[in-house]
């Protein structure tokens, strides 16, 4: 059985990891659709923490007898990876964007660069 | 009065020509701004042929983005009015008197055509998604504080206040819902205007049944958090 401690530590680290991430939508400082999944990884880890039956359930499914805190590390574990490969796409479509908009500045300067050339030929012919 | 109709457009070479000549028919002195979302056809192409100036972005920013690129450019170039219209031809400019109307009249900041205001409406639709659409227009409703029946409407006409707090401030992905209540929370003055819409004449719309779940969860996220927020009202005196 998970220790009454653990599970109290558990639940109140995952609501402050909730209401961290509610209060970062509000000041706007993180866009909902990058809150998703931290909002979700905070719902299972409360539920995994507060639920100690649910979580013994869980950790008899993958093989852990001895420890059934073990379990939620695992589950925490799944769900930073988780992140951290959406971030992984994240940053990818970023870095592909930052190229096409370079890539379009330097288009617009060059044709930029033309007219200002062009205009300052014709004011010196004149 | 300066009036500018935006039109955001994903992949319409087939409908952009006909939305922009329905525009200039509805009225000639209109200038029609067409917001190209990085397509891979000749959407921006054809909407330059048919009289519009065309703006192309780079990449795909999703309809949230391309719209507030739309109201950008009303601001900046100094439009009184605009309306907004679809690109794929689901919404029938000729109906614009009608959500023009309460604009022009000066009672409200921004009017938005509504497929379920009137009853006995032929807007066909999926089962599931109608019942998000009326489960979103409930809690809005709620929310504003008055009968809001269509929450994912495009089809608007705007004054310089709603112009000015859409180029500032815009919500992403599908916007239609947030905004509707951005507006109540800023006090702008709003209305439905009851219209019909067309069926899409050609191609498919951009809303898969997964990205419809996705949209919800979200939408009711933006919702719930916007509620909790503190946001800008007009100063008294400048409407």
């Amino acid at each position: 059985m998970t220790p009454l401690f653990v599970s109290i530590a558990g639940t109140v680290a995952s609501v402050l990891l909730i209401l961290v991430v509610l209060e970062l939508i509000r000041s706007r400082r993180l866009q909902e659709r990058y809150a998703i999944l931290w909002l979700v990884t905070g719902v299972v880890l409360v539920v995994l923490s507060a639920w100690r039956d649910g979580l013994n359930t869980i950790a008899g499914w993958i093989g852990i007898r001895s420890y059934p805190p073990a379990a939620l590390f695992a589950v925490f574990i799944l769900f930073i990876l988780l992140v951290l490969l959406h971030y992984s796409t994240v940053i990818s479509r970023l870095s592909a964007q930052n190229v096409v908009l370079a890539q379009k500045l330097a288009l617009l300067e060059a044709e930029r660069g033309s007219d200002a050339s062009r205009e300052s030929t014709t004011s010196s012919t004149r | 009065m300066r009036r500018v109709a935006i039109v955001p457009a994903f992949n319409e070479e087939r409908n952009i020509g006909r939305v922009v000549d329905e525009l200039h028919a509805f009225d000639a002195t209109l200038d029609v701004v067409v917001v190209d979302d990085g397509s891979y056809d000749r959407t921006a192409e054809v909407a330059r042929e048919h009289g519009a100036v065309a703006l192309t972005l780079p990449f795909n920013l999703g309809i949230g983005g391309s719209v507030q690129t739309g109201f950008r450019y009303a601001f900046e170039h100094g439009y009184d009015i605009a309306v907004r219209v679809d690109g794929d031809g689901q919404h029938d400019p000729a109906q614009l008197d009608a959500v023009l109307a309460p604009v022009l009249a000066g009672q409200v900041d921004i009017a938005v055509g509504s497929r379920f205001a009137a009853a006995g409406d032929g807007y066909r639709s999926s089962r599931s998604r109608r019942a998000g659409i009326r489960m979103l227009a409930w809690v809005v409703s709620k929310i504003v504080g008055r009968r809001v029946t269509d929450t994912t409407s495009g089809f608007q006409a705007l004054n310089r206040n709603a112009i000015a707090l859409f180029a500032r401030d815009y919500p992403h992905d599908y916007p239609e819902v947030e905004a509707t209540i951005l507006v109540h929370r800023h006090k702008l003055r709003s209305v439905e205007v009851p219209v019909s819409m067309r069926e899409r004449s050609s191609g498919r719309s951009s809303i898969t049944a997964l990205r419809s779940v996705y949209y919800m969860v979200k939408v009711l996220l933006a919702i719930f958090v916007g509620l909790f927020r503190r946001y800008a009202t007009p100063e008294e005196g400048t409407s």
